[in-house]
């Protein structure tokens, strides 16, 4: 990891030197030892930007807005980032012709608690878009393990232990936001969950419905287009597995309509926004068994 | 003396489409077919109108079993509305079932236009499926009052 951090930064630096790039989009030291921040450098400050295994945040979402400048941005893109930026050049939410994506290889990246849950279940070190890849062997191991092993626990479960788990699971939120505001695939200009006219900006809601319902609204908005990339979990300051609501629907759009993996493909359109003339009845959820 | 057992009457919600279950209901209606009172009839223009989210707000607002009537499959007046409502409210459903909401409150049937009779027995069927469950969990609560 050492030595593909080092050749990322010395990379970047030339990019930036040369004038190929404007601006690179990347991280820097934050506020406590195990936390880097989406930062963009350009000549002046591009001594303090790094690489190393406390990069998790995912810079994809950062791109909409940086695309629209002028010239072109180097952006370091981790293999699970890249299905991310994927889906959004798939919605038109980025420029292409401004980015320059440069792939970096990852070895699984870390926070307060050791190993991020995402990496945890990384689902593969392919980049779903590049212009440029810096790896080596080190970074292509992708650690074998069951995405929905957890969900099926959940299932496997009466509806009213089902109840009772997320009833305390989301209680706890303090609607902060921050899922929600992380969600690369949450780029809507008008958001349901913001009140316009509350004066206070990105807090609070029109009424108590988004406000009592917000976890499963969100987990819907996404839903077809949430390439997994466990951000909102990591991000939760209360420790809400919101990510069991995004593979539950992924789960289930898996085995009802096929394995899909949003990002993979920017052409394909997603299962929400597709259909057969044999899909299942929505009976098939009352007649599965307990 | 006044009984302190209060009967249940449940509310129903029953989104039903402007071309074909719609004009099925009032059918029901003119052919004298009777369904009960609980049920609340909202009429949109295509089931593929109906927002998932207007299937919570229903439950949020004290619903105890929701409904959804359109077109069959391969009748729908806008060609294929009814087949993305289809697979938006299998995921829906599945969704609810998985936070513990009774998956046999919501539903899904097509009744065309011509079917008052099926209008009726769907509607009969499903509100004597509510009333055997009784009232609903208070998905309202689900974040707020632990
Ligand atoms: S995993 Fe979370 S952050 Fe990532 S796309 Fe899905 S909802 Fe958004
Ligand atoms: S990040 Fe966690 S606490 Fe904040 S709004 Fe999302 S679920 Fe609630
Ligand atoms: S018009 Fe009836 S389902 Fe579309």
């Amino acid at each position: 990891m050492q030595a593909v951090a080092e050749k990322v930064i010395a990379r970047a630096k030339e990019l930036l030197a040369s004038g190929e790039v404007q601006r690179v989009l990347g991280w820097e030291k934050g506020e406590f030892d195990y936390e880097r921040t989406p930062a963009l450098f350009e000549q002046g400050n591009i001594d303090k930007l790094v690489y190393d295994k406390f990069c998790a945040a995912n810079l994809s979402k950062k791109l909409v807005e940086v695309s629209k400048l002028e010239g072109k941005t180097l952006a370091l893109i981790k293999p699970c980032d890249s299905l991310s930026l994927n889906q959004l050049l798939c919605e038109h939410r980025v420029k292409r012709e401004n980015i320059y994506v440069l792939g970096v290889g990852c070895k699984g990246m870390e926070g307060k608690d050791g190993l991020c849950m995402k990496c945890e279940f990384c689902k593969g070190k392919n980049f779903a878009i590049s212009d440029e890849v810096i790896d080596d062997e080190s970074c292509r191991e992708v650690p074998q393990s069951d995405r929905f092993a957890a969900v099926r626990e959940l299932e496997e479960k009466t509806p009213e232990e089902r109840y009772a788990f997320w009833r305390s699971e989301l209680s706890k939120c303090i609607r902060c936001n921050a899922c929600r505001n992380v969600c690369p695939a949450c780029t809507c200009i008008k958001c349901v969950f913001d009140n316009p006219d509350s004066g206070v900006a990105a807090k609070a809601n029109v009424d108590t419905f988004e406000e009592n319902q917000f976890h499963i609204i969100r987990a819907f908005h996404v839903a077809g287009r949430c390439t997994d990339c466990g951000e909102c979990s990591r991000v939760c300051p209360q420790g809400i597995p919101l990510h069991l609501l995004n593979r539950k629907f992924i789960k289930d759009m898996d085995t009802l309509y096929g394995d899909y993996q949003a990002g993979e493909d920017a052409e394909a359109r997603h299962p929400l926004i597709n259909f057969t003339k044999a899909d299942a009845e929505p009976s098939v959820v009352l007649n599965r068994g307990e | 003396m006044q009984s302190t057992v209060k009967e249940f009457k449940p509310l129903i919600v029953a989104f039903c489409c402007n071309w074909c279950s719609y004009a099925g209901a009032d059918l029901a209606g003119s052919s004298r077919l009777s369904y009960p009172a609980d049920v609340k009839i909202i009429r949109v223009p295509c089931s593929c109108r109906v927002n998932p989210l207007f299937i919570l707000r229903a439950f949020q607002r004290g619903a105890d079993g929701v409904i959804l009537c359109g077109c069959h499959p391969g009748d729908c007046h806008y060609t294929s509305g009814n087949y993305y409502a289809r697979r938006r409210m299998t995921l829906l459903f599945s969704m609810l079932d998985y936070l513990g909401v009774d998956r046999r409150r919501v539903r899904v049937e097509w009744v065309s236009a011509a079917e008052g009779a099926r209008f009726a027995s769907v509607m009969n069927d499903f509100a004597a499926t509510i009333h055997e469950l009784g009232e609903n969990v208070k998905l309202e609560d689900l974040r707020c009052k632990q």
